[in-house]
């Protein structure tokens, strides 16, 4: 008969001491959208090279934008706008599945502050708007011709840009309840916002009123800057946009940690 | 220290009252017993228990740490099996185990967690996909989850609900053998067959409000219904505990 080892006494254990979980909810978070790359870096970057080969043949013989063709615009624009979608989508879909599905509960029961969290999910989707962004870039790269003007701008933009929609992302994957609330947060706050960024045009090629609205929409200010990056030009200065984009994230972030510290929607 | 105290824990959702005042207390190396009718407020409790509700009023401390203002502490000697079914359809049983293991901080844990896939006869479905596997095995993986910090409290809320007689069998006898390593138990279910045999004490609770508290042999003596039928009664003369849950639920207000 097989023999069954004796299991070491409680009191025997070693003290239990807190360790951080951040790491372990970090690698999940990597790995969920690892686990399903095609579908959640693949599809993007196959959108993105749509995009660029639909409008840069219709406006191939638009005028020159900063001393460049349309093409070379745009691409700068169409790898931020996929990096900030991404990073909106990791978050909130990876929430509200665990939510609806219910394994949220075997993060809710471990000993994670809101800031271990926060992070390790901003993080992760930081990674996957950066990953699809990356993607998107050496796809697109070979259709024009791309300067590299302030490259430090385009780290500073691609990182914060990336942090801010992931925690935006998270906001709306702790307030959605049901799939379609989020696809109603995605289809017309975030696609309307990114589509009007700039992503397509220079703002100053807009009528005054809608030049105006423009920059009360903080995904151009993104836009903008990182663009700087590539050109050494931009519609507004990138210390502007820089600006626009620390208050948002600070506020973003406050509001997302005030939400988890509390187990808004997520506790009872 | 006890393994469990619970004061006075108030919790309603509008006007629906779950606990009503609940004080418990449990010492360490216990097998505790929570029954109680659908509603009663068993989930309730736990979930304050473990920090996935807050109560209204009241405290509640896991090995001396509240679960509020020390939650940090409180949740790293508690491991909760959930009532309802639920995994995470990206991974398999060994990637769900050590991430698991991995929210508390215990990174280099591949020994026990190999031990409790031994132990729960998960070992060889450790690279399987949570989603291939049956609701048994899923249910294993369950308490596999609640096991990978080796907390010296552990609860199990309904653990064999819809589960075959093989895995109730395995299942309490490494629940048992934790118990015996002084590994305080606390199991809600409505097979009361299986709480008379496993727990030594039980506390019934009805609406929100802790209407017996007693060792089950006491209960089990004390609440005799006058007039049982023979079948009813256990080899001891004492009646079965279903007949004293029947009688104690039907006398309590």
């Amino acid at each position: 008969m097989e023999q069954v080892k004796p299991l070491i006494s409680v009191n025997a254990l070693p003290e239990a001491r807190i360790q951080s979980g951040f790491p372990a909810l970090f690698r999940k978070e990597v790995r969920r959208f690892y686990s399903v790359a095609f579908q959640t870096v693949g599809a993007p970057i196959l959108t993105a090279v749509l995009y660029l080969l639909i409008f840069g043949h219709v406006l191939a013989n638009s005028p020159k934008i900063y001393g460049y063709e349309y093409a070379s615009f745009l691409i700068p624009g169409l790898v931020m706008m996929s990096i900030l979608q991404n990073a909106f989508a990791n978050t909130s879909s990876s929430l509200i599945q665990s939510k609806i599905t219910g394994n949220l509960v075997f993060v809710l029961l471990a000993p994670l502050s809101h800031i271990e969290f926060f992070a390790a999910y901003v993080g992760a989707a930081m990674i996957r708007g950066l990953s699809v962004g990356f993607g998107v870039f050496m796809v697109t790269i070979w259709f024009a011709k791309i300067p590299f003007a302030a490259p430090i701008w385009i780290f500073i933009f691609a990182l914060l840009g990336s942090a801010l929609l992931g925690s935006m992302g998270l906001i709306a994957g702790i307030w959605a309840d049901k799939f379609d609330q989020l696809a109603a947060s995605q289809n017309f706050i975030i696609m309307p916002a990114t589509m009007l960024s700039g992503v397509f045009y220079s703002i100053h090629s807009l009528p005054a009123f809608w030049l105006t609205v423009s920059h009360f929409n903080p995904f151009f200010y993104m836009i903008d800057g990182f663009r700087y990056g590539f050109f050494g030009d931009s519609d507004v200065s990138p210390y502007h946009s820089l600006l626009v984009l620390l208050i948002c994230m600070s506020l973003v972030s406050w509001l997302a940690l005030s939400m988890l510290k509390k187990g808004y929607k997520l506790r009872h | 220290m006890s393994a469990l105290l619970i004061h006075a824990v108030k919790k309603s959702y509008g006007n629906l009252v779950a606990l009503d005042g609940v004080s418990l207390q449990v010492e360490q190396g216990e097998f505790f017993g929570l029954l109680g009718p659908n509603g009663a407020g068993k989930t309730t409790l736990i979930s304050s228990m473990a920090g996935l509700c807050t109560p209204d009023s009241g405290t509640i401390e896991v090995m001396g740490h509240d679960v509020q203002k020390d939650f940090r502490m409180a949740r790293r000697q508690l491991g909760v099996v959930p009532q309802e079914l639920v995994f995470d359809p990206f991974f398999t049983v060994r990637e769900t185990l050590t991430f698991q293991s991995g929210y508390f901080g215990l990174n280099k844990n591949d020994d026990w967690i190999d031990e409790i896939m031994a132990n729960l006869d998960l070992t060889n479905k450790a690279n399987a996909n949570m989603r291939s596997l049956s609701g048994g095995m899923k249910r294993r993986v369950l308490v596999a989850q609640a096991l990978v910090h080796r907390p010296p409290v552990i609860i199990l809320d309904e653990p064999t609900a819809g589960v075959d007689v093989e895995l109730r069998q395995s299942l309490w006898q490494f629940i048992s053998r934790l118990n015996q390593a002084g590994h305080t138990i606390v199991l809600t279910t409505h097979y009361l067959e299986e709480a008379e045999s496993l727990c030594g004490r039980i506390a019934m609770l009805k609406q929100g409000r802790v209407v017996a508290l007693d060792t089950t042999q006491n209960l089990l003596a004390k609440h005799r219904p006058p007039g049982m039928p023979p079948k009813l009664l256990g080899d001891d003369g004492a009646a079965d505990l279903e007949a004293v849950f029947v009688k104690i639920m039907a006398e309590s207000k």
